[in-house]
């Protein structure tokens, strides 16, 4: 009797809130920190050769909290990030499932997939340095930075960002806390002015005259030259990779995992198998500026003419274990003040 | 005295909804209590105090500003004979439907250094580089001040106008009677009376201030707020950041409530008397300053910036979407729409409650649901999560329990969180709207039918919902406008394929690409503008 009551009360519940969604069965779900128009453009080529529709949320915070609250109970199949310690993150809270697929095997360099199957790398891109072109083609490491000679004359984003907190987690993992605190306290003081903005403004900076060397990912480079309008700034400028003479420029990855309690699993697969075809990879070659981490997928003839480089070999899981004490440096540095 | 009779009902629904709406708050605190002391320790080392000082003259000078451009703006428009009045009574709303996030970005491009005004300064005398000459720095905190003050001070010029309007002719009489002046008469007698209007649309703006994260962010200023994103999203310790964020509303609570208890003793009664205020009659001189005045801050807080926004859109009218754009509109209105009804009805509730029931504590399910308001939408929605996540599991489990298909994620997976969220987090304006607008109707008409046997619902039907429509047309509207600008919170709780306009605003604001969302924006400032129509109709038909 109670139950019947309660399955009637249940029901009707559940038939007056409006608000709640269904998904037929021929969709996968995902959860993405990558933005609408850099993945969009990938999940209708997906669609229109599965037919299998994708439904995603962006949002750039908060996408963990979110899975780890809904538990059993998420809709989420497949986690798109940017930067290593995110997936880490991600993996350390027990939120992902191993997949295991030879596709996917395969295709991913070993050092660009996690060693329990939980996460793969989908596009690598360097930390680079950009110089002023006035300046002539120089050779440089992230080391100079902090080298009084240019008091003034740098720019970059918030010491907070994920790019830059890797970038720093791969200096402490080179030459310990001690050093880089000491190179972020000199880089701060090399700063044109408060870090602000992203790694395009630094760039239209450097156009500006403002400063002379700023930090910025590689495919922003990519972005600005096929902007009409910010054009103009990237030629004033020159993409260097930092560190050639030593350990290489620092590389952080772009990656995918499957949810842990993921409802559509077959759906799933086929999405992350898509992700590192050729067709998907050359994808984000061409419209993202990305490097393809799937060998043999060339790259965007631009990026290409910036020619080979030497990339720092430093594993992934390093820089993410670094991420704590980075940003506690970062802090104490007084970075971002 | 007439004995107030209780109905048990309304009490009940008052605390219980009251109870809902803090339930994330609480939760939040809660969570805090569970805070990382060796982070903060490290954050109070380093960076923390610069944030703390940061905050506080954020919150100063946004509040000095608020009331430099509300209270005069209020005074000239309702107590003088200034030429344009009629027009600047509602031009002077108008910066309310500019998102602060936009208006920041509009700006900082235009003052930048790599932005037009410098570059034609530059090209005019042949300067190079920026220690050639001095401009001022937009991206600072006094800059962010400034902006969020623009587009937040016609809260305390809507509320202060009203006071002023309201009060009683006879009291300037009276004083003028007395030899004062028309200044003294001001000073003396009609600003001390706008005194609570005043502190709560200060108070608003407070709490909108410390909320607000989009801005600073964007000025690269760091206040608590970024402490808050710091710790949950850098150190990973989400209960850090919620103590932080506790600590931030504590902040809010301690000087309303001190401002609260500063003027506790002090009785003030509105009137709403027919007989029109003698207006005073300003001087040529004083009337080209006056219109200079409250029209530079329409120009700066609207005009400007609008013209902006237009014509970026016109620019990239060929690359728009039309029909992502309908899209989000249409979400947008839907969300807007429900958050706003639900939190005015809840807020007539309460006030309601508060003011026929008569004991003390009936004033605490009104104090209660408005704390919202002063936490950060992210914060917000993580404490959502932390709410409604595990009473969707009990959901599911008891469906299953039950042999029914799993429902799913019905609360924190739906529309649901998106429109609780809103909720909590602008109940505060419905809230203060509509006080305010209770506190016009005298306290006689409470008792006075009571006396004549008529039954207190009745009382309240007849006569206080009839009286309160305006103050609930405009707290609705308030509400909503805001639900329409409102960011963080429903970029994190929104379902699939659920864009809104300022979700879509703000993915091209980070990507620092304004241009190509500036219609998105345009829409969110034309809706924001409804409200403002539909109360200078109001007023004409008064």
């Amino acid at each position: 009797m109670f139950k019947t009551l309660l399955t009637k009360f249940t029901l009707l519940t559940c038939a007056i809130i409006p608000l709640s969604f269904a998904y037929a069965a021929d969709e996968v779900n995902v959860y993405s920190y990558r933005q609408a128009n850099l993945v969009k453009p990938l999940f209708d080529v997906f669609t229109k050769q599965t037919g299998i529709k994708v439904n995603v949320v962006f949002a750039k915070n908060g996408m963990a909290e979110r899975l780890a609250r809904e538990g059993e109970h998420s809709p989420a199949d497949i986690l798109l990030t940017t930067d290593i310690s995110r997936l880490v993150e991600l993996q350390d809270k027990q939120l992902l499932q191993p997949v295991k697929s030879i596709v996917l095997e395969t295709h991913v360099p070993a050092h660009l997939q996690s060693s329990d199957d939980t996460w793969f790398a989908l596009t690598t891109r360097v930390r680079n340095i950009y110089s002023a072109k006035r300046l002539g083609n120089i050779s440089i490491n992230y080391e100079d930075l902090s080298d009084p000679k240019w008091q003034g004359r740098v720019c970059t984003r918030s010491g907070k960002h994920p790019y830059t907190v890797a970038l720093v987690s791969s200096m402490i993992a080179e030459h310990g806390e001690v050093k880089t605190l000491e190179w972020l306290k000199g880089f701060k003081a090399n700063l044109a002015r408060k870090p602000q903005g992203n790694d395009r403004g630094q760039v239209q900076a450097i156009h500006q005259n403002l400063c002379d060397l700023s930090l910025g990912n590689s495919y922003y480079f990519g972005k600005i030259l096929t902007n009409p309008e910010q054009k103009v700034w990237a030629d004033e400028v020159n993409i260097n990779f930092p560190n050639q003479g030593n350990r290489g420029a620092h590389i952080n990855i772009s990656g995918v995992a499957m949810a842990k309690y993921a409802p559509n699993r077959a759906h799933a697969l086929a999405l992350m198998e898509f992700l590192i075809s050729e067709k998907a990879q050359q994808l984000y070659a061409e419209t993202n500026m990305e490097y393809p981490v799937r060998e043999g997928v060339p790259l965007s003839q631009l990026v290409a003419s910036w020619g080979a480089f030497k990339a720092d070999n430093l594993s992934l899981v390093t820089i993410a274990k670094h991420h704590k004490n980075a940003i506690k440096l970062i802090d104490q540095a007084k970075f971002d003040l | 005295m007439i004995s107030r009779v209780n109905y048990p009902i309304w009490s009940i629904t008052s605390w219980l909804i009251a109870l809902a709406l803090m339930a994330p708050v609480a939760v939040m605190v809660f969570s805090g209590l569970t805070a990382n002391s060796d982070t903060l320790t490290h954050l109070w080392q380093t960076v923390l105090p610069h944030y703390v000082v940061n905050t506080l003259l954020l919150a100063l000078y946004v509040v000095v500003l608020v009331i430099l451009f509300g209270v005069p703006t209020a005074a000239i428009v309702s107590l003088t004979n200034l030429k344009t009045r009629n027009v600047l009574r509602w031009a002077l709303l108008l910066p309310l439907a500019m998102p602060a996030y936009v208006i920041a970005y509009l700006y900082t491009d235009l003052f930048d250094y790599a932005g037009p005004i410098q570059r034609q300064l530059r090209a005019l005398f042949s300067w190079q580089s920026p220690n050639d000459y001095w401009f001022f720095d937009l991206r600072t905190l006094t800059g962010a001040a400034v902006m969020i003050a623009l587009v937040l001070f016609p809260y305390v010029y809507m509320l202060v106008r009203t006071a002023f309007e309201h009060q009683d002719p006879q009291l300037i009489k009276a004083g003028k009677s007395l030899g004062l002046s028309d200044k003294q008469c001001f000073l003396r007698i009609s600003l001390p009376l706008a005194r609570p209007a005043i502190a709560v649309s200060a108070s608003l703006v407070l709490m909108e201030t410390l909320a607000d994260f989009a801005t600073v962010q964007y000025f690269a200023v760091n206040t608590l707020t970024t402490a808050v994103y710091d710790t949950w999203l850098e150190y990973g310790e989400l209960s850090t950041a919620n103590a932080i964020a506790s600590l931030l509303m504590i902040m809010v609570l301690l000087s309303v409530a001190a401002e609260y208890r500063a003027r506790a003793h002090q009785r003030h009664q509105l009137s709403a008397s027919k007989e029109p205020l003698t207006m005073i009659i300003l001087t040529p001189i004083q009337q080209i300053i006056g219109n200079i005045y409250c029209w530079l801050l329409v120009l700066a807080g609207f005009i400007f910036p609008f013209v902006l926004l237009l014509d970026m859109t016109i620019q990239y009218l060929d690359s728009t979407e039309f029909e992502q754009l309908i899209q989000a509109g249409m979400n947008s209105l839907k969300v807007s729409i429900y958050a706003a009804t639900i939190a005015s009805i809840l807020a007539l509730f309460l006030v309601l409650y508060r003011r026929l029931s008569g004991v003390k504590r009936s004033e605490v399910p009104l104090l209660l649901s408005g704390y919202g308001y002063a936490i950060p939408g992210t914060v917000l929605a993580m404490a959502l999560l932390a709410t409604f996540g595990p009473l969707d599991h009990w959901i599911n489990d008891l469906a299953v329990w039950l042999n029914l298909s799993k429902p799913g994620l019905v609360l924190s997976g739906s529309l649901f969180a998106v429109i609780f969220a809103l909720i909590t987090r602008f109940s505060a304006i419905a809230n203060g709207t509509i006080t305010s607008g209770i506190t016009k109707i005298p306290q006689s008409l409470d008792i006075a039918p009571e006396s004549l046997g008529v039954g207190k619902l009745h009382t309240v039907l007849k006569v206080h919902l009839p009286l309160l429509k305006s103050s609930f047309i405009v707290a609705w509207l308030l509400v909503f406008v805001e639900a329409m600008k409102e960011l963080p919170a429903v970029l994190v709780l929104r379902p699939f394929n659920f864009d809104t306009l300022s979700t879509q605003v703000y993915q091209m604001i980070s990507d620092e690409r304004l241009e190509q969302g500036a219609i998105g924006a345009l829409f969110i400032v034309l809706f924001g503008l409804l409200p403002i129509i539909v109360l200078n109709k109001k007023e004409k038909i008064h």
